[in-house]
C-alpha cells in the first residue's frame, strides 16, 4: 500500500471516531443506559476510539517508513484548492493570490510529530479506558479526544500556514470541551473559557503574522515559503526590526498563546480542571507542543530575524524560571506537573531562539514521554486517593501502589535530568546549545531552572510516595493499584522515557557510532544542520565541564528536595515561615492572574460594560427611536399632504365649480320676462351677425 | 308722403307693431297686459302675412293667417285659465312675483 | 289710389296707436279697448288688402271672441291692487334698447331691401258675380290644406278641453 499518498488517511480515522461518537454516542454511554446491559455498547467505545488511533499510528509508521525511503525527503499531496481568493499583487512585485490548499506534507519533522501525536494519544485513550470508565459522558469524552487527535495531526501535517491554522483553533476548540468536560463544575467551565479566550489573543498575532506572510510573500505553502526564502531576495535582519522580524514576531505571538509562555501562560494551571488524561495528552505532549512546531517549520524565517529569535529565547528563559518558581511551593500535585510543563515548554523555546531547532523537537519528543508518564502517574495516584489532588493529604504511597511508584519514580529521573535517561539528553544539549551559541544568560537561567525542576519534581515525589501517610483515614483504606488498563501505559511511556533518548546522543560521545545521532540526522534536511557545524567549534573539553554541571545541579536539586522533605520535614517548614513574604509570593503565582484581572479583565468588564450599555441605550435604542420618529415624522407628513394636497384638488374643483356658479346662478332669475329678453337679445345679434355678413 | 302704399310700407308696419307687442311683453308687470302684447305680435304677423299674399297673388298667405289666427284664439284661451289659476294659487297676477324657479 | 293711402295712413295710425295704448296703460280694462281698437285697425288693413274673409275672421273671432274673454277674464281677476303698483318691471329699460336695437336693425334690412317691394300691388281681377276672396280661400282651404284644417280643429279641441281644466277649482 502506498502510505504516501494516502496520507489522508490518517487524520480521517480520528475524525470517523469522532464523527460517529457524536452521532450515536448518547446510545453506546453506559450512564444513559444504566441498568440494561452498557457493558457491551460501553465496549464499542472503548475498541473503537482507541483503535482509530492506533490504526492512525499504523498508517504513520507505514508512511514515514517509506518517506525514510525516498530520496528527497519531502512528499506532498494536494488533495484540492480550498480557499480561492481574488488576485493581488505581493510585496515581491508578482501578482498572487489568497489561496490555502487542503494538503498534506511529509517530510522529517512532520513526521516526528505524527508519530509522537499517534503513539502517545494511543497510549493515553487505552488509559483513559480505566481512568474514564465510571464516569458520566464517557463517550463524549473519547469523542472529544478523538477530534483533538484529529485537528492536531491536520496542524502538523498540514501544508500551508492556513490549514495549520484550521487546526491551530480546532485543537483550541478541543481544549476548551476537554477541559470543561465536567461542565456543571464552574471552576471547571470558567478554566475551559480562560483557556479559549486567552489563546485567542495568540491568535490573533498568528493570524497578523499568516496575512503579513501572504503580503511579502504572496504565498502560505511551506515550501514556498522556504523557497521564497532562500531565493536571496531576502537577507538576514541583523540591523534591526525589519519585516521579517515582524512576521516572525506575530506568529510567536501565536505559539506564546498555544505554548503558555509568558504572558499568556495562565490557562495551563487552571486546564488541570479537566480529567487527568488531557492534562497529559493536550496539555503535556501534545498541543502545547505546537506553537514549538510552529516556530520550528518557520525556523528559515526566524533565522533570518535575529532580533525576534533573541526575544523567543529570552521569552523561553524568562518562562522557564517563572513557572519553575512557582511550582516550587505548589500543593496540588497536577499543578506542579503544569508549571513543570510550562517550564519545559521555555526550554523549547530557548533551543529556538538560539537556532537549534532539532534540539528544540527533540526536548518536545522526549518531554511527551515523561511528562505523560508524570500526568497519567498522577491520575493513577489520584484514583488511588480516591480523588484527593493536595499533596499533604498523601504520603507513603510507594509500598501501597508500586508500580504506579516505580513509574513516576522513572519519570523524575528522566524530567530531572539524569544521564542514561531521555530528558538528559535533549536538556544537556538545550543547555549546551544555549552556551555555544554565546547567549550565556538564557545558559545561566537554564542551569538554574534545572536545578529547581530537580528540586520540585523530588519533592513532588517526597510528599505524595515516601514517609508517613498524612491521608485521612477513610481514604487511606482505599488506596489500590489502578486496574492493568491503566499500569500498562505507564510501563510503555516508562520504557519510552528510558530508551527514547538514545537517539539523540552528543557528539561528545563519540565512543558511540552515529546510528545514535539519528534524531538529528534526520531532521537536518527540514530544519537545516548549519548550528550544529557552529556548536561543534568549542573545545570538546568545554562541552563536558557543562554536562558536568547540568548533572551535578540535578544532583544537588535533588538532594535538597530529599534534605527537606524526607530527612528533616520540619526544617522546610522553618524555611516556608523565614521566607514568609516571598513563599506567598510564589504559592500566589506572583499574582499574574490577578494583575490581569485587575488591568483587563475588570477594566474591560466595567469598562466595556457600561460603554456597552450606553452604546444600547444611546445607539442602538436610539436607533429604534429614531426609527419610530422618522415614522411619525413621515405620517404627519402623509397626513399633512393628504390633507391639504390630495383633499386640497378635490376641495378646488367643488370651489371652482362653486365659484363658477355665481355668476351662472345670476341667470337664473325665475322670471319669465327675462328670458324673453335673451330671446330678444339673441335676435339682435343674429341680426347683427347678418348685418355684418 | 303721398307715396303709392307699396308691400314696404305694410312691412314697416308689421314690424313697428312687432316691437310695440315686443317691448310690451318685456317690459309690463301684469301678466293680462303681456297676453294682450302677444296678440299684438301675432297680428303684426298676420299683416305681413297678408301683405305678402297680396304681393305674390296668393291665396296662401291668408290661409296661412286663418291658421295663425286659430293658434292665436287657442293659445289665449289656455293663457287666461293659467292666469286664472295662477291668480287662484298665488293671490298676483305680476309676472315678476312668480319666481319659484329662482336660484 | 289717395283713398287708399290715406286709409293705409288711417288704419295705420289706429292699430299702432291702440298698440302703444295696450302696452303702456295703468288699467288693464284700459288696455284691453286699446287692444280692440288696435285690431279694428288690422281688420280694415285686411280689407285694402282685399282679404275680406280674413276681415271678417278677425273682427268676428278676435274681437269678438278673444277680446271679450279678455275682458272677462279681468273682471274676474280682480286688478284693482294691480293697477295700484308698479307697472313696468325692472328690466324696462334694457328691453326698450333691445326693442329699438331689433327695430333698427330691422329698419336697415328693409331699406337695403326696398327695391324690391317698390312695385304696387296689381288691383285684383274682382268679377262681380265671379268667386270671391272667401270662394278662394274655400278651395284651397279644404282641398289642399285639408290636413291643416282638421289638425287646427283638434288643436282648438285641445285648447278647450285645456282652459277648462285650467280654470277649474277643483280638478
Amino acid at each position: 500500500m502506498n502510505f504516501l499518498d494516502s496520507i489522508w488517511l490518517i487524520p480521517l480515522f480520528p475524525l470517523a471516531g469522532a464523527v460517529v461518537m457524536l452521532l450515536l454516542g448518547r446510545k453506546l454511554d453506559p450512564q444513559v443506559k444504566a441498568g440494561h446491559g452498557p457493558a457491551p455498547l460501553k465496549a464499542v467505545v472503548s475498541l473503537l476510539c482507541p483503535g482509530t488511533v492506533l490504526t492512525s499510528f499504523v498508517l504513520s509508521v507505514g508512511a514515514v517508513a517509506q518517506l525514510a525511503g525516498l530520496p528527497e525527503k519531502v512528499h506532498q499531496v494536494v488533495q484540492f484548492t480550498w480557499l480561492a481568493g481574488l488576485p493581488f499583487t505581493a510585496q515581491n512585485g508578482g501578482m498572487a493570490r489568497f489561496a490555502a490548499d487542503w494538503g498534506f506534507l511529509l517530510d522529517p519533522l512532520s513526521s516526528v510529530m505524527i508519530l509522537v501525536v499517534t503513539g502517545i494519544s494511543f497510549v493515553i485513550h487505552v488509559y483513559s479506558i480505566g481512568y474514564m470508565g465510571h464516569e458520566g459522558g464517557y463517550y463524549r469524552f473519547f469523542g472529544y479526544l478523538n477530534l483533538f487527535v484529529f485537528f492536531m495531526l491536520m496542524l502538523v501535517l498540514a501544508n500551508n500556514y492556513v490549514l495549520m491554522f484550521v487546526g491551530w483553533e480546532g485543537v483550541g476548540l478541543c481544549s476548551y470541551l476537554l477541559i470543561g468536560f465536567w461542565f456543571h463544575k464552574k471552576s471547571a467551565a470558567d478554566a475551559g473559557k480562560k483557556a479559549f479566550i486567552v489563546n485567542r489573543i495568540g491568535d490573533a498575532g498568528f493570524l497578523l503574522g499568516l496575512l503579513l506572510m501572504f503580503a511579502v510573500f504572496g504565498t502560505a505553502r511551506f515550501l514556498d515559503v522556504n523557497q521564497a526564502l532562500a531565493s536571496g531576495r531576502f537577507t538576514e535582519e541583523t540591523a534591526g526590526f525589519g519585516v521579517l522580524s515582524a512576521m516572525a514576531l506575530l506568529l510567536f505571538i501565536g505559539a506564546t498563546g498555544k505554548s503558555a509562555q509568558f504572558p499568556l501562560y495562565v490557562w495551563l494551571p487552571d486546564a488541570m480542571e479537566g480529567p487527568t488524561p488531557v492534562s497529559a495528552l493536550i496539555h503535556a505532549a501534545t498541543m502545547v507542543t505546537a506553537g514549538v512546531y510552529m516556530v520550528a517549520r518557520s525556523n528559515a524565517l526566524f533565522r533570518l530575524a535575529p532580533e525576534t529569535s533573541t526575544i523567543v529565547a529570552v521569552v523561553g528563559a524568562f518562562t522557564a524560571i517563572l513557572a519553575a518558581s512557582i511550582a516550587l511551593v505548589q500543593n496540588d500535585i497536577k499543578r506542579v506537573l503544569a508549571y513543570s510543563t510550562i517550564s519545559q515548554l521555555g526550554y523549547m523555546f530557548m533551543a529556538c531562539g538560539v537556532g537549534a531547532y532539532w534540539v528544540a523537537i527533540f526536548h518536545l519528543y522526549t518531554h511527551a514521554f515523561f511528562k505523560a508518564l508524570l500526568f497519567l502517574g498522577s491520575g493513577s495516584v489520584i484514583h488511588a486517593m480516591s480523588g484527593e489532588q493536595d499533596m499533604r493529604r498523601m504520603g507513603g504511597l510507594k509500598d501501597k501502589i508500586p508500580i504506579t511508584h516505580g513509574t513516576m519514580l522513572v519519570g523524575t529521573l528522566a524530567i530531572a535530568g539524569i544521564p542514561g535517561l531521555a530528558g538528559f539528553f535533549s536538556k544537556d544539549e538545550i543547555l549546551w546549545q544555549t552556551f555555544s551559541n554565546g547567549a550565556t544568560a538564557v545558559y545561566v537561567v537554564g542551569i538554574i531552572t534545572a536545578g529547581m525542576t530537580a528540586f520540585y519534581m523530588w519533592r513532588l515525589m517526597a510528599m505524595t510516595f515516601y514517609g508517613a501517610s498524612r491521608a485521612d483515614a477513610k481514604v487511606a483504606a482505599h488506596i489500590h493499584e489502578s486496574p492493568r488498563v491503566m499500569t500498562v501505559p505507564l510501563m510503555v511511556l516508562a520504557a519510552g522515557s528510558i530508551l527514547a533518548g538514545w537517539i539523540g546522543v552528543p557528539k561528545l560521545w563519540s565512543a558511540l557510532p552515529d546510528a545514535f545521532r539519528a534524531f538529528e540526522h534526520w531532521l537536518a534536511p527540514a530544519l537545516g544542520a548549519e548550528q550544529a557545524q557552529a556548536a561543534a567549534e568549542h573545545a570538546a573539553g568545554t562541552e563536558w565541564l557543562a554536562m558536568g554541571l547540568s548533572v551535578a545541579v540535578a544532583c544537588l536539586g535533588i538532594f535538597v528536595a530529599w534534605h527537606f522533605y524526607q530527612r528533616r520535614p520540619e526544617k522546610a517548614d522553618a524555611v516556608r515561615r523565614a521566607a514568609g513574604p516571598v513563599y506567598t509570593t510564589l504559592l500566589n503565582k506572583w499574582y499574574v492572574d490577578e494583575i490581569y484581572d485587575f488591568l483587563l479583565v475588570n477594566g474591560l468588564a466595567k469598562g466595556g460594560g457600561s460603554a456597552l450599555v450606553s452604546f444600547d441605550n444611546r445607539v442602538v435604542d436610539g436607533g429604534v427611536n429614531g426609527a419610530g420618529w422618522l415614522t411619525r415624522l413621515s405620517s404627519t407628513l402623509s397626513i399633512w399632504w393628504d390633507t391639504w394636497i390630495i383633499d386640497g384638488f378635490v376641495r378646488l374643483f367643488s370651489f371652482s365649480v362653486k365659484l363658477s356658479s355665481y355668476p351662472v346662478r345670476i341667470l337664473q332669475t325665475g322670471s319669465v320676462q327675462a328670458y324673453a329678453l335673451v330671446f330678444v337679445l339673441g335676435a339682435v345679434m343674429i341680426f347683427g351677425y347678418y348685418l355684418t355678413r | 308722403m303721398l307715396h303709392p302704399i307699396t308691400t314696404l310700407h305694410y312691412l314697416v308696419l308689421s314690424a313697428a307693431l312687432l316691437l310695440i307687442g315686443t317691448a310690451g311683453v318685456l317690459a309690463r308687470r301684469n301678466i293680462v297686459i303681456i297676453l294682450m302684447s302677444i296678440e299684438l305680435i301675432l297680428n303684426a304677423v298676420n299683416i305681413n302675412l297678408i301683405a305678402f299674399s297680396r304681393y305674390f297673388h296668393s291665396v296662401n298667405g291668408q290661409i296661412f293667417a286663418i291658421f295663425v289666427i286659430t293658434v292665436a284664439v287657442a293659445e289665449a284661451a289656455v293663457g287666461l285659465g293659467i292666469l286664472i289659476a295662477l291668480f287662484r294659487n298665488k293671490e298676483t297676477v305680476q309676472a315678476d312675483e312668480i319666481e319659484l324657479l329662482k336660484w | 289710389m289717395l283713398t287708399d293711402t290715406l286709409l293705409f295712413y288711417f288704419f295705420a295710425a289706429v292699430t299702432l296707436g291702440g298698440g302703444i295704448l295696450t302696452v303702456t296703460r295703468k288699467s288693464a280694462v284700459h288696455s284691453a279697448i286699446a287692444l280692440i281698437a288696435s285690431l279694428l285697425g288690422v281688420a280694415g288693413l285686411f280689407l285694402l288688402q282685399q282679404a275680406e274673409f280674413l276681415f271678417a275672421v278677425q273682427i268676428v273671432l278676435y274681437v269678438g271672441g278673444v277680446m271679450v274673454l279678455f275682458l272677462f277674464v279681468i273682471m274676474l281677476v280682480n286688478l284693482d291692487q294691480a293697477a295700484r303698483e308698479r307697472q313696468f318691471n325692472k328690466q324696462w329699460w334694457l328691453a326698450l334698447a333691445c326693442v329699438l336695437a331689433v327695430g333698427a336693425e330691422v329698419m336697415y334690412f328693409l331699406k337695403k331691401g326696398a327695391a324690391a317691394f317698390r312695385l304696387a300691388p296689381s288691383p285684383a281681377a274682382a268679377t262681380p258675380g265671379g268667386p270671391g276672396n272667401t270662394q278662394a280661400i274655400a278651395d284651397v282651404l279644404f282641398s289642399e290644406y285639408l290636413l291643416p284644417f282638421e289638425v287646427a280643429s283638434l288643436l282648438l279641441l285641445v285648447a278647450v278641453v285645456g282652459s277648462v281644466i285650467m280654470a277649474k277649482k277643483r280638478i
